[in-house]
């Protein structure tokens, strides 16, 4: 029992940040069409970024978090611009290149300028407690409470706040948005910047867990489609639940069954529900 | 007659014909010659990906996941074995047939949806080939694979294939008959009807076609040729490991078809073949020029999103338009 509860925590950790991921995926995806699959890679890109803030210029842990996410929020806005908006009208195996492109641009510059060897981010938070005969580091309780607030002050963003009511009526009905004076352009950019910067967010939490490294993004990115796809694709609720589910699913099929075969679980599992529902387990009916 | 019209009208390609019978006397590097071979083999893989993602219009990634089952099976029967030449057709079928027992329940999504089961189904590939150790050796992979057996011809003899030039020939018959094969598929009702579900799968349903069955149909086409190329990449290389089967080969084969032109017999081997070549060119930027062909790639994409053979197309639109208002400038003239 106590091996469950464990992996039942783990796979709530790991969970936080997949939700993280694919919460940013689901926006650019399901709601601007973009299939980003460079995201996983700029998931990497914000992983490196504070780890050279931290250990180069001697910023603390969460200062080198922010400006990692303000770093990635603008990048994302420049690839958006450059690599997506010009093929905003053309088939999507367009965009889908485009971003190979970019994809093999990061993790090809981040080889390149920093080295293909892993790295470790010092750990600001070593503690550990245990409780009910789990251990629990800080920083992973850390990770599951912070991944916590930055979805709540998310969810406000889009609900509440006049920017983020853009993004849901571009997502709702693109011409409509359009004719209420809505600048679709700026929305996107917009939704870009807070999906990359969240992601920045969730790399730099996990990196003192993990080990970082260029090859990092490519796995992750791919499971972030996954639990996108499953959620239902554009849906907020689906995307956080996915990440959760994914994380635990993982999580105990690695401590019981087999940690070789891992990703083999996310990956099947796709491949199973898809073919019952061919639009994912919350999507809607599309053509 | 019909003789003279058949050279006038397809003299481009017996010349490259002759010229590709021809190469082994012009290339004389080891190593340029090796780049050669794997472009043919690359070819006929990027020509089965062209078959459901240029004229079907479903964008497969498990190909290098199939490419992979033909590698391994070929691999494993050989070493159970068999000869070559039982070996590669088995394990080409094995692949169209795991492709058509993993295209029922894919191909039932349709656009990113597909693309990306299909991408898991060969992330699992690898991951298998990779754990199931007993079977594919895990990571160090399968390695003193046979060279494909020898076969007896009427009038030559035994004809072995220890040397590159045997091997070329072998890979440059493949590969013409892939382009045969798919030249007739295309050119069929069979091929049309593919390509009315990629252009609109609903009006194609409502005149009539049976839409699953054709993507299903032109998957399996499809895997069968990926397989055919990774038995003989097996054999020829002698050594593969789960890479044979990773993503990457994917995306590169994609990025052959792209830059190509997908949706032209051409494209797929004209990408196969100066993608490589020009990444060997450009060998002193190292690292730096897998950047400029990420940023090229990206360009080429927004700007050309036909590839080389649109472009040509385009070029050849624009001569011909001049030829026809010189012609029509000269007959008002006389009028």
């Amino acid at each position: 029992m106590q091996l469950f509860f464990q992996q039942i925590f783990n796979g709530v950790m790991l969970g936080s940040t997949y939700a993280i991921v694919a919460l940013g995926l689901t926006l650019v995806f399901g709601i601007l069409q973009i299939p980003n699959f460079a995201h996983g890679h700029l998931y990497m890109l914000g992983a490196y970024i504070t780890f050279f803030l931290m250990t180069l210029y001697g910023f603390g842990f969460w200062s080198a978090l922010v400006t990692s996410m303000v770093a990635l929020g603008l990048i994302g806005m420049l690839i958006e611009r450059v690599v997506y908006r010009p093929l905003q009208d053309r088939p999507h195996i367009n965009s889908f290149i485009s971003a190979v492109g970019a994809m093999i641009i990061l993790e090809t510059s981040v080889i390149v300028f920093w080295g293909p060897q892993g790295r470790r981010i010092p750990n600001p938070y070593p503690d550990m407690v245990e409780l009910f005969g789990i251990t629990m580091s800080h920083q992973r309780l850390l990770v599951i409470v912070a991944a916590f607030v930055l979805i709540f002050l998310l969810q406000i963003f889009i609900k509440k706040t006049t920017p983020g009511t853009t993004i849901e009526a571009v997502a709702q009905n693109r011409e409509g948005a359009m004719l209420v004076g809505i600048n679709v352009n700026r929305v996107s950019s917009l939704t870009f910047a807070i999906s990359t910067a969240t992601a920045a967010a969730a790399a730099s939490l996990v990196a003192p867990i993990f080990m970082i490294s260029p090859t990092m993004g490519a796995l992750l990115g791919m499971k972030a489609f996954v639990i996108v796809i499953l959620g239902g694709v554009g849906s907020i609720p689906g995307a956080i639940l996915g990440g959760y589910i994914l994380g635990i699913l993982e999580a105990i099929g690695g401590g019981y069954l087999s940690a070789a075969y891992k990703d083999v679980y996310a990956f099947g599992a796709l491949i199973l529900i898809l073919s019952i529902r061919p639009t994912g387990l919350f999507g809607k009916e599309v053509s | 007659m019909a003789v003279i019209r058949f050279l006038r009208d397809k003299w481009f390609y017996l010349l490259l014909l002759v010229l590709a019978l021809c190469l082994p006397l012009l290339i004389t590097n080891r190593y340029h010659f090796q780049i050669v071979i794997m472009g043919c083999l690359f070819s006929i893989a990027t020509l089965g990906m062209n078959l459901i993602l240029g004229y079907t219009g479903q964008a497969s990634l498990a190909h290098a996941g199939f490419f992979g089952i033909g590698a391994y099976g070929v691999a494993l029967l050989m070493k159970g074995g068999l000869s070559f030449w039982v070996a590669l057709p088995l394990s080409a079928l094995i692949a169209a047939g795991i492709g058509f027992l993993i295209g029922l329940p894919t191909l039932r999504s349709r656009g990113s949806y597909f693309a990306i089961s299909t991408m898991c189904f060969g992330v699992i590939v690898s991951i298998v080939a990779g754990n199931w150790i007993d079977l594919t050796g895990g990571y160090n992979g399968i390695v003193g694979i046979a060279l494909p057996t020898p076969i007896h011809l009427p009038l030559i003899g035994s004809v072995g294939f220890q040397t590159q030039v045997a091997q070329y020939y072998l890979v440059l018959a493949f590969l013409l008959l892939t382009l045969f094969i798919m030249h007739r598929l295309v050119h069929s009702l069979l091929g049309l009807s593919f390509m009315a579900i990629r252009n609109n799968e609903a009006l194609a349903g409502s005149v009539g076609i049976n839409t699953f069955a054709g993507k299903i149909l032109s998957f399996v086409v499809a895997n069968f040729f990926a397989g055919l190329a990774g038995g003989i990449y097996a054999s020829l290389m002698g050594a593969i490991s789960p890479s044979t089967a990773s993503l990457d080969l994917t995306f590169n084969w994609l990025i052959f078809l792209l830059l190509g032109g997908a949706a032209t017999l051409a494209g797929p081997v004209i990408g196969a073949f100066v993608i490589p070549v020009t990444m060997e060119y450009l060998q002193s930027l190292a690292e730096y020029r897998l950047i400029i062909f990420g940023a090229l790639l990206i360009v080429v994409i927004i700007y050309f999103p036909r590839g080389v053979m649109g472009a040509v197309g385009n070029l050849r639109q624009k001569v011909r338009d001049f030829y026809d208002r010189k012609k029509g400038a000269k007959g008002a003239a006389a009028g």
